[in-house]
């Protein structure tokens, strides 16, 4: 086994996930399977290449630079309209520090 | 319809653009139970634009290069006032308040957006079935899924109830559901288009493209999205050519690999067809090559390392906070964030963010994803090492056409080793597209990948284009 039940469990809080008792089981043996076909990439030496995290291309150092002026930013109401709670301008959420 | 047959009926005021969209609309409406392909209409957007492009006409104004053509958008891509699902639950009822630049370019080209179509939750799937609004079912064969996760996106081009249409891919998902279809879906190189406005699932991975009937369409479709764009920093400033200019139908002399790797666990039909594609392309006057991308077999471990890892950290932000939805079971924050998630998210997004949290977490990040990220400039280096040989690549899409609904569901392992084809594309960041390349006996549709080097669309256009004029 690549993973254990336990070590799903301890994910899923990592994750923010509240995985139900048969999730648990299935998601360890679906990992399971899964990162034993991850282990595939051992076969291949790599100590001496670079890892690549992006695309690159040539281009300016300040190519992805902007002008610094000022821009009309979304509005309160607008940034406000998806949340799930919100109230007085803010997003509302469960209390957090109690008395 | 296409988009120079709209262009020529609107200029001999045959059909006002007016007509056009309402047509589009009610043919769309009525034809969706179907397939599923879109899950939200624009009737009142649509008209508008239409609106817009007539009183161009009437005014003898010079018209956008997508005037009156009825598009459709998935819905990763954000569209302002206008419900952006993803295809997940935790955001039935989520209404942009801004436009992908994608959506905006095309609109200002005179496109008129008709709706949004169904795709696998956060584009993450192969088949369409993991969106929460039901699956989309192939209009070539109803009881066969559409490909994924753009799968509503090739299924309106499929059906005719969309003249262009634009997905997203991260590892396949614009050219599998393309090749499925019967339809041609490209994956522009990495940052020509702006990902500004499309849901992120793996940044360093994701790409909008257009669908379309002809190459030619794709090719100005893409046109209109390309360039550089200020709100997206990984966009690329490189100039963009004329595309479609370039498609004369000769290709004589262009030196075409073909990957030994890429023809290993394909199916018969799926290889004849293939082949046969190969035979038409030596016809023109190309040289056929064999090459090898050696890497290919890694390829598909090390993209779901790469994809999972971004996409965990990507989707952290569905919280129950911001994105309209939380869960009524909520008690402490923590609670709240769990429960929320929990009842949101389907069972291939959990999968999926369980996977990118463990290959990230403490004492696995050197053995997975560090791994990965090597792997992948090995894959890289494969292409680059190809592209100083050949002037482009061709191979399948897909080891199999279009499969039945619910065939694979129960084992992600296999679903995921079915985009060996697509994945190693994404990773390089080269462009690759789908053109339709004939039917198996069954009559199922079967797409020729065409890849190309960074930024050389126009090749590949070409090779596709050429192609498509021997094969229709």
């Amino acid at each position: 086994m690549k993973i254990s039940e336990q070590e799903v469990r301890r994910v899923a809080e990592l994750a923010n996930l509240a995985l139900t008792e048969d999730e648990i089981v299935r998601m360890t043996q679906d990992l399971d399977g899964i990162l034993g076909h991850m282990d595939k990439l051992n076969e291949l030496d790599t100590s001496a290449v670079e890892p690549m995290s992006q695309v690159l291309y040539d281009a300016e150092e300040t190519a992805t630079l902007r002008a610094d002026v000022e821009r009309k930013p979304l509005s309160n109401a607008d940034a406000l309209a998806n949340a799930a709670v919100s109230g007085q301008g803010y997003f509302k959420v469960p209390r957090v520090i109690e008395k | 319809m296409t988009i120079d047959s709209i262009r020529t009926d609107l200029l001999a005021k045959k059909v006002s653009a007016e007509e056009i969209a309402r047509e589009a609309l009610k043919f769309a409406e009525a034809e969706n139970p179907k397939t599923n392909a879109y899950l939200t209409f624009a009737p009142e957007r649509a008209l508008a634009s239409a609106q817009a492009v007539d009183r161009k006409i009437a005014a003898g104004e010079d018209l956008g290069p997508l005037a009156g053509v009825p598009i459709a958008i998935k819905d990763v891509i954000v569209t302002r006032g206008l419900r952006t699902t993803c295809g997940s639950r935790l955001l039935e009822n989520y209404i942009p308040p801004y436009d992908a630049t994608a959506v905006i370019r095309i609109e200002q080209a005179g496109g008129v957006l008709i709706g949004k179509t169904n795709c696998d939750e956060f584009a993450m799937g192969s088949s369409n079935e993991n969106s929460a609004f039901g699956p989309v079912r192939n209009p070539v064969a109803l009881d066969r899924v559409p490909g994924g996760s753009s799968g509503g996106s090739a299924a309106v081009i499929a059906q005719g109830t969309a003249v262009l249409s634009i997905g997203s891919d991260t590892g396949g998902s614009i050219r599998q559901p393309a090749s499925f279809c019967g339809v041609t879906g490209v994956t522009p190189t990495y940052g020509r288009v702006s990902r500004y406005g499309l849901t992120a699932f793996a940044s360093s991975l994701d790409h909008i493209g257009p669908f379309s009937r002809t190459v030619r369409d794709s090719a100005r479709l893409l046109q209109v999205m390309a360039g550089r764009d200020e709100m997206d920093s990984t966009s690329a400033s490189a100039p963009v050519p004329d595309y479609v200019a370039a498609l004369d139908g000769d290709i004589r002399g262009l030196k075409i690999g073909v990957p030994t790797e890429f023809f290993d666990g394909l199916a018969n039909d799926t290889g004849d067809l293939i082949q046969a594609a190969i035979g038409k392309l030596r016809k023109l006057g190309c040289e056929i090559r064999e090459i090898h991308l050696p890497h290919t077999a890694y390829a598909v471990g090390c993209y779901y390392i790469i994809a999972t890892a971004e996409a965990s950290a990507n989707l952290a932000r569905y919280d129950g906070v911001r994105y309209t939805t939380r869960s009524s079971a909520a008690g402490t924050l923590q609670e709240m964030y769990r429960q929320t998630r929990d009842e949101g998210f389907g069972a291939e997004c959990k999968r999926r963010i369980m996977l990118g949290t463990y290959v990230l977490s403490s004492g696995y990040y050197d053995a997975y994803y560090l791994k990965a990220q090597k792997v992948r400039a090995l894959v890289a280096q494969d292409y680059a090492q190809a592209f100083a040989q050949v002037d482009a690549i061709v191979g399948p899409v897909s080891p199999f056409p279009a499969f039945k609904l619910g065939e694979k569901v129960d084992d992600p392992t296999a679903m995921y080793l079915s985009d060996i084809y697509t994945v190693t594309g994404d990773l390089a960041g080269i462009p690759c597209m789908s053109v339709p390349a004939g039917k198996t006996a069954e009559g199922l549709p079967v797409g020729l990948q065409v890849l190309a080097n960074h930024f050389n669309e126009t090749t590949m256009f070409r090779v596709a284009d050429a192609f498509e004029r021997v094969s229709s």
